[in-house]
């Protein structure tokens, strides 16, 4: 009952000065909703990366031949990975699951009239588990096929489409600079990378391309993955230690290659997404506050105004919590009021942005309710003082007041 | 002996004069009695309500309302005894705005903690003769019925005491003749009433009287 008539008064007041309630909610309503639509862009650019990254396997070191150079001038790469690195890091390196040589070219294939130049790649069997590719249609190649340097091809849905269109791939022969290779796999979709397409390569064993296509004796990388769970920086220790023994480096001279540790750049990447998120939220959460200043504003011009009638009140029995309800009610409901529709707006800004942009938007639930409670904490604490400094007056002063 | 007013002095300060409102006032008032404290306009009547009432606190003097003394309460404390002991019926009415007849008559005793409200506040409603109004709103209601509705919210909690500030003074004589038959009525159920009036008439039909000039008591 007594509830009932707080949250009466409140409406009463707040819809007696319409247009001044709505600008002092206003407020909230833009800071909310840009805490929220901040945070999706956030969350979406996280989830874009991260989703990116995993999808190129993340328990894998690359392996690449270093630069080149002197000064800071780089002339070339080095050609100096050789298929005998591969094997004794298989063989010697602790905790390595998979070792898939790379080999890469670009090569002119052909199916029956149709021609395209594309990525093709020469790697081993557990290449497609450890890059995180499906096979669709077809199989990958067996240990045997990768000895015995067979001429077999598992193709990208892209190139399976520009050359093949509706004609099934699976034991279709493809021509590879000339030489035929029978095609036993389609790869599934994983979109293009930006960088790199991978739904547009042929990928054949790394023995057939190095020997048999490009008569290469180096390898354009070297794919290690890790034992699940296993330290990832601590292969790529053992196998930097490996290399330059191998390679004969001096204790002083440079790695002549490069290790990638997919898992450290998703560490960083995901690092800097998060400091981008907290930033975006932060700029919302600054116009959040600035929206609590406006209710604050109007709850002392409120206050003011309602002088008398504080004064009546205390007349007739109301204590100072009786009134400091009252008016932190009143600020609580419109900053509240504010979050709700600011959360709508949120919403329906980030999916706008969704759509008609190139970011990702991911509307977080936990986001909605940390903006929320957020507004609601501002209503709070904005609203304490004008509800206390109205609490506080004297009776007589405030029945007098003109 | 429900009020005991013990030399009461109130001064303000006025742009550097000083305005003794009360200047050492003592009266003491049975239960029961209808009293009318009368004098000229800035004689001092509407402070010296203002402390019965609990509304404001003298400089010096004691005030001892039904045995206890009023300076040593709490703000709280202060607050339950203008709920519970006071009535207060002013000149302008002072209900609350955009809220209906029933609803200000409901609030000293929401104020209370009590939550059956709507009885009692209908019942006070009906003793001053406005049941069938309570829906409206002040702003609905004439001078006399906004001063019916004040009496109601005055008597809803069952006070001991009614103060009531000039009740008649913005109303026509026909209406302020119904108000006063209203406190009459309230004093013969055993109310004490004490009333600021400026009008003899009015003052003359009461047992006691009280006339104050320049904040000291004249006539008793
Ligand atoms: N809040 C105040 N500040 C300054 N002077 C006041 C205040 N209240 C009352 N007074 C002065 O005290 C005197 C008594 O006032 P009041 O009690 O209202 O008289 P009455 O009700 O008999 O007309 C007047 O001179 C008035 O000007
Ligand atoms: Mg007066």
């Amino acid at each position: 009952m007594y509830l009932v008539i707080i949250i009466k008064v409140a409406l009463k007041s707040l819809y007696a000065n319409k247009l001044r309630s709505f600008l002092a909610v206003l407020g909230v309503i833009i800071g909310v909703g840009a805490v929220i639509a901040m945070l999706s862009i956030g969350a979406g650019a996280r989830q874009d990366v991260v989703g990116r990254l995993q999808s190129l396997g993340t328990d894998l070191l690359m392996i690449r031949p270093g630069q080149r150079g002197f000064g800071g001038v780089m002339t070339g790469t080095h050609q100096n990975l050789k298929k005998e690195d591969a094997e004794a890091i298989l063989k010697d390196v602790p905790n390595v699951l998979a070792v898939s040589p790379v080999v890469q070219n670009k090569a002119q294939v052909k199916y029956y009239e149709r021609n395209s130049a594309v990525t093709v790649l020469g790697a081993a069997g557990t290449y497609f588990s450890a890059r995180n590719f499906e096979i669709e249609r077809g199989r990958g190649f067996t240990d045997g096929e990768v000895e015995g340097m067979a001429r077999v091809a598992v193709i990208g849905p892209t190139t399976c489409e520009n050359l093949m269109g509706q004609d099934d791939p699976v034991n279709a022969v493809i021509k590879v600079k000339g030489i035929n290779f029978k095609v036993i796999g389609v790869t599934k979709s994983k979109g293009d990378q930006g960088w790199f397409n991978p739904d547009d390569q042929v990928i054949v064993p790394y023995t057939t391309a190095m020997r048999q296509l490009f008569g290469m004796d180096r390898l354009s990388e070297i794919d290690v993955q890790g034992r699940p769970g296993a330290d990832l920086t601590a292969i790529q220790d053992d196998i930097t230690s490996l290399l330059r023994q191998r390679h004969r480096l001096q204790e002083d001279t440079d790695n002549d290659f490069n290790i990638g540790n997919q898992a450290e750049i998703l560490a960083t990447l995901s690092s800097v997404t998060r400091a981008l998120t907290i930033l975006l939220g932060s700029i919302g959460s600054i116009s959040l506050i600035v929206g609590g200043i406006g209710i604050m504003n109007i709850m002392l011009v409120t206050v003011t105004e309602r002088t008398r009638e504080i004064g009546v009140r205390k007349a007739i029995g109301a204590k100072d919590r009786d009134i400091l309800r009252q008016f932190l009610f009143e600020a609580i409901f419109m900053s509240c009021l504010g979050g709700l529709i600011g959360v709508g707006m949120g919403i329906s800004v980030a999916k706008l942005i969704g759509a008609a942009t190139q970011f990702t938007t991911s509307i977080q639930p936990q986001s909605v309710l940390m903006a929320m409670s957020f507004a609601a904490a501002v209503g709070i604490f904005f609203g304490y003082y004008p509800a206390r400094r109205a609490a506080r007056l004297n009776p007589i002063d405030a029945l007098r007041y003109e | 002996m429900i009020i005991d007013a013990q030399t009461l002095v109130k001064t303000y300060e006025l742009g550097g004069s000083t305005v003794r409102a009360l200047d050492g006032i003592s009266f003491q008032i049975d239960a029961g009695e209808m009293v009318a404290i009368t004098g000229p306009s800035g004689s001092g009547k509407s402070t010296l309500m203002h402390i019965l009432g609990c509304l404001d606190q003298p400089d010096s003097g004691a005030y001892f309302l039904a045995g206890e003394n009023v300076a040593g309460l709490s703000r709280d404390r202060l607050a339950e005894t203008r709920n519970r002991r006071i009535g207060f019926v002013f000149q302008t009415f002072n209900l609350l705005p955009r809220m209906s007849a029933l609803e200000n008559v409901e609030l000293p005793l929401l104020y209370a903690g009590n939550h059956n409200a709507t009885e009692p506040a209908i019942e006070a409603l009906r003793t001053v003769g406005l049941e069938e109004r309570m829906r409206h709103e002040p702003n609905q209601l004439s001078g006399g019925q906004r001063q019916r509705v004040a009496v109601a919210r005055a008597i809803v909690t069952d006070p001991a005491i009614i103060l009531a500030d000039e009740p008649t003074g913005n109303l026509d004589s026909k209406t302020g003749e119904e108000i006063m038959a209203l406190f009459f009525s309230l004093n013969a159920q055993g109310r004490t009433i004490i009333l600021v009036t400026h009008e003899l008439s009015i003052a003359k039909r009461c047992p006691r009287r009280i006339h104050l000039y320049d904040g000291r008591i004249v006539e008793n």
